[in-house]
Order: C-alpha cells, then structure tokens, then sequence
C-alpha cells in the first residue's frame, strides 16, 4: 500500500490511464484546430470531438448535438444560468435555485441579483433535500429558471430531480441542474429526468481538469442562451473559443469508461463505504453521518474533535473536512450549517470520498489511523471530559469570539 | 496548511495534557471559546500558597492544531512562574514562539484569555476563602 493515500475523489480525481491513452496523439501528431475545416489535420479532430460528444451524450441519454464543451463545471453553471437570464429577460426575472448549491451557482446567482434579478434560495430539510411544496410555492409567473444541484459534493445528498423536472415542465421553467457529483457515477437520463441544462466536469469522473460540458435542450423545449463568450461562434454560438480537443477527448472517453463500468463501480464503492462506516461505528462512539448514504462518499462528523486537528492526525491520508480551520473564509460548511446540524457538527466533519482506485487495505488503513487519533484527541478535548461528568454542553453559557 | 514544526511537535507530544482538581481552592481554572465558533480551551494552574508560585499547569483543548498547540505552550510557559507573572505573558509572544500565520493568531489570543480566567478565578477562590468581598480586592486606597 503506498502512503499517502487518496480519499478525496470528490474533490478530483486521477486521469485514469486508459482516458491518458486516448488523449495522447491529439498532443501530437492529431493536434489540428477542430474548427479548420480545410485540411485532413482539421477533419480529424473535429472528428475526434463529434465521437467524444457521442460518448457524452449516450452517457446522459441525450443527443449528441445537445451538447456543448467549456472549461468544466463552473463555466457551464455561469454559461446556463447567466445564458438563461439574459435570453429570457423578457418572459420574467426570477430565479429559484437552493441554499446548498455549489458556490459556482451561488456567486452566480447573487451576482445576477446585483443587475436586477429576483433569486429564492430553498432551504433544504434535516435530509438534505429541498422541499417541493416549497418549491411550488416560490414559483411566480416571473420565474424563468430553477437550478437544484443533482448530488451534493460535501454530503452526497441526491435532490428529487425527476419531481423537480416534473414541475418545472408543468410550468414552462426551465430546469438546470448541477450534476458534476452525479453523472458517471449514478443513472442520469436527461429524459426520464426533464431536465433542460445539465453541467457537467471531466475531472471528477477520471477525466482531465480543465473541461466540461453543458447540455442544452434542443427540443420540447428548445432551449436557447445568450453566450457568455463572444468569438468565432464555435458550439453553435453558444461557446466560441478554439475547442480543447486533447480535453474533450479525455472527457469522451472518460465518459465512455464510467457508462461501462458504471455498475460494477457503484457495487464495489458501496461494499468499501459500507465497511468504512461500519467499522468506524464500531471503534467509536458519538459519530453522526451527515446527510445521505445514498452516494459514495461519506461525510461524518467526530464529537468534540475539531477537524483541521483530526486532519493533522491523518496527515498521510487525503480527505476533506467541513471545519471553519480548513476554509479559507474560517466559517464551517455553509452545506452542513444548512442541515441544522449545528455548527460544532460541522467543525468536527470529515468528508471521505472513495474512487476507483481505493482498495479494503486502504479503507482498513483510515479506519485504524483515524480510531487511534480520534481516541486521542478526545482524551485532550475539554468538551468530551464535561460530557462524561454529565454536562449537557447545549446548556453552558459559552464566550464567543 | 503547512504547519510550523513547534506545532507539530506540541500538537504530537503535547504538554501537560489532563485536569487538576478544581474544587482545590489553589487551583485556578479558565474555560474559554466556544464549540461553535471551533475552539474550546480549558486551562488550570495550581498555585502554591506559600509562595505564590505556580507549581502545575495543565490544559484540554478542542480545536486546531495552532490551538493545541498554543494551550499546551502556555502550560509550559505558566510552571514556576509567580501569579503576576503569568499574567504579564502577551498572546504575541505566543504567536512569535510558535510561528503562527495571521489566521491563527485567534489562537494564541485564546490562550491568553484562558491564562487570564484561569487566575482570575485562582483568585476569586482564594478571596472567597480568605473572607474577602470580590470587589474589596479592586477597590482604590482611599486618598
């Protein structure tokens, strides 16, 4: 077993060798613009990037023409939502989207209130999931888009996306949805979920970073954005700029790979995440899961062990927590502030993200090395001491600061 | 984050980790910070009686590693020191002894606040014990 040992696949994951394989004669001999249309060096990487559009598409149940390449998730959260807005501004100006949202709709959304629009952030229930009652009753005749992320990325909560693609069809709304955590990972089909704009990312499905893709409705409806990035009107106007055919190829075949495998993978992650949970549940007590065990990642909060000390403890292991510490803004998870879970929940949680290269030895690894510093550093936390002589720590007048 | 190498070492082997009895009326204690703002720190000194003279120091920290670490320096730091001494450590000199970056600075401020409430309430129990009203110990000489 070779230290340190990744358990961050959420946050990105490594380019898996067989995508690397496929990518590499477009750096070389296969380097054409796929927009010279004169010339076999064009031909062959516009053909290359059809095929990775193919590959994209069956992965969604789209067609492969519904489909538009950008610089990964983030732009094409910024190109569906900024798109929208600025296309349907006559129709009406609001938008729903939810309090745990990725920042990458969040700061967009909020950016578009500064120019005028209207934006409701759903709460979310104790599960994690928004409320449709809720969501029917934000709707106005003004609203012009809902964005509900599919998976969430800190706590693996998956939202109602059919239902909420139910409702927003029955009201003419188009419907985004951020599904980088979901699609490759979880059956995802644009129609069977009425789903209109749909982000997606290469580098969390063993793809290279640096490229994504949106999917765009063309047709009941057909859906139409205003570009974010003026130029030579690649992507059918809606995204110019010189395609990233090594990246799109990656992401093509990337794709490919998770459609393949997709059962298996999901079958494996599930039997290594239930032996990590269960294990911990069985070395330590006062451990609470937060959000949903639907997914493949595990985010659990320690009591009265702060994370970036936890995190210390395992420094030959890479996972993320939710502790204000490890932020750069010093403020605990927004996600999990937002389950209720209390912020010194959130303080104490770790997110472990299992992949395709995670192994029982490795997850066996975590468990013991994680046991032995929680234990310890439980000893020397204050709060466990005041727990075992009977205080209720809700009840202590505390000093903030 | 990288850390500085005292920290680590404070954080790996720290000092003075554990309790004194706190119903000792020469032991101080000092609870500062919160859980939900990510750090609690419970800081206690022994004092002896005879000479005012801090005999024993321990700490239980919940909170980053700066925070375990600063504590467990602080205990280090408070042995063999009078009362009035101890009072005079500076959170600064906290922060420049262990290198910590500006965002853990908070850290360091903490610990000097537990030193503080830890002898604060050294003192409280003290007076307690000798008689004395809380308040006569500040009260001004009358000119």
């Amino acid at each position: 077993m070779k230290l340190p040992i990744y358990m961050d696949y959420h946050a990105t994951t490594p380019v898996d060798p067989r995508v690397l394989d496929a990518m590499m004669p477009y750096f070389r001999e296969k380097f054409g613009n796929a927009a010279s249309r004169n010339h076999p060096f064009g031909w062959e990487a516009e053909d290359a990037v059809e095929a990775a559009r193919k590959q994209v598409a069956d992965l969604i149940g789209a067609n492969a023409k519904e489909l538009i390449f950008t610089s990964g998730a983030t732009e094409s959260n910024n190109l569906a939502i900024k798109g929208v807005a600025e296309m349907y501004r006559e129709k009406g100006n609001h938008i729903i989207t939810c309090v745990t949202e990725h920042k990458a709709v969040i700061d967009t959304c909020k950016k578009l209130e500064k120019q005028g629009l209207r934006v409701t952030y759903l709460p979310v229930q104790k599960d994690g999931r928004i409320d449709l009652d809720e969501l029917r009753a934000a709707i106005t005749d003004k609203t012009i888009l809902i964005t509900i992320m599919t998976a969430n990325n800190e706590i693996g909560v998956v939202q109602p996306i059919a239902e909420i693609g139910a409702i927003a069809k029955e009201r003419g709304i188009l419907f985004h949805t951020d599904a980088v955590q979901a699609v490759g990972k979880i059956p995802f089909d644009v129609n069977a979920l009425k789903v209109d704009l749909v982000s997606i990312s290469a580098h969390k499905i063993y793809g290279p970073k640096g490229v994504g893709a949106l999917y765009v409705r063309r047709r009941n409806p057909r859906v139409l954005l205003a570009e974010q990035i003026s130029g030579g009107g690649h992507e059918r106007g809606m995204r110019s700029g010189t395609l990233n055919v090594t990246g799109i190829v990656g992401l093509g075949k990337a794709a490919e790979l998770c459609r393949q495998d997709m059962e298996k993978d999901t079958e494996r992650l599930r039997t290594l995440r239930d032996r990590l949970n269960q294990k911990l549940h069985e070395n330590l007590d006062e451990i609470y899961i937060n959000g949903s065990m639907e997914h493949r990642l595990l985010n659990i909060s320690f009591a009265y062990v702060e994370g970036e000390s936890l995190l210390m403890g395992i420094n030959d292991v890479a996972v993320s927590s939710g502790s204000a510490c490890t932020s750069a803004s010093l403020e605990p998870s927004y996600v999990l502030k937002a389950l209720g879970a209390g912020d010194d929940l959130a303080h104490s949680s770790i997110r472990f993200g299992l992949g395709r290269w995670t192994t029982d030895e490795e997850v066996d690894y975590v468990v013991d090395k994680l046991t032995k510093v929680v234990r310890r550093l439980r000893e020397m936390s204050p709060l466990y001491e005041m727990v075992k002589e009977g205080v209720d720590l809700s009840k202590m007048q505390w000093v903030t600061h | 984050m990288a850390y500085s190498n005292k920290v680590v070492d404070h954080y790996e082997n720290p000092r003075n980790v554990g309790s004194l009895p706190k119903d000792d009326v020469n032991v101080g204690t000092g609870l500062v910070g919160a859980p939900e703002c990510g750090d609690v720190m419970k800081l206690q000194v022994k004092v002896n009686p005879e000479t005012g003279v801090i005999d024993d120091a321990k700490f239980k920290t919940f909170g980053c590693g700066s925070a375990i670490a600063s504590s467990s320096l602080a205990t280090e730091w408070l042995k063999g020191k009078t009362v009035e001494q101890a009072l005079a450590i500076k959170n600064t000199e906290i922060v420049a002894e262990l290198s910590l970056p500006p965002v853990k600075i908070h850290c360091s401020v903490l610990a000097e606040d537990a030193i503080k409430a830890a002898i604060a309430d050294y003192k409280k129990k003290q007076d307690e014990a000798k008689g004395v009203q809380p308040a006569a110990e500040h009260a001004q000489p009358s000119a």
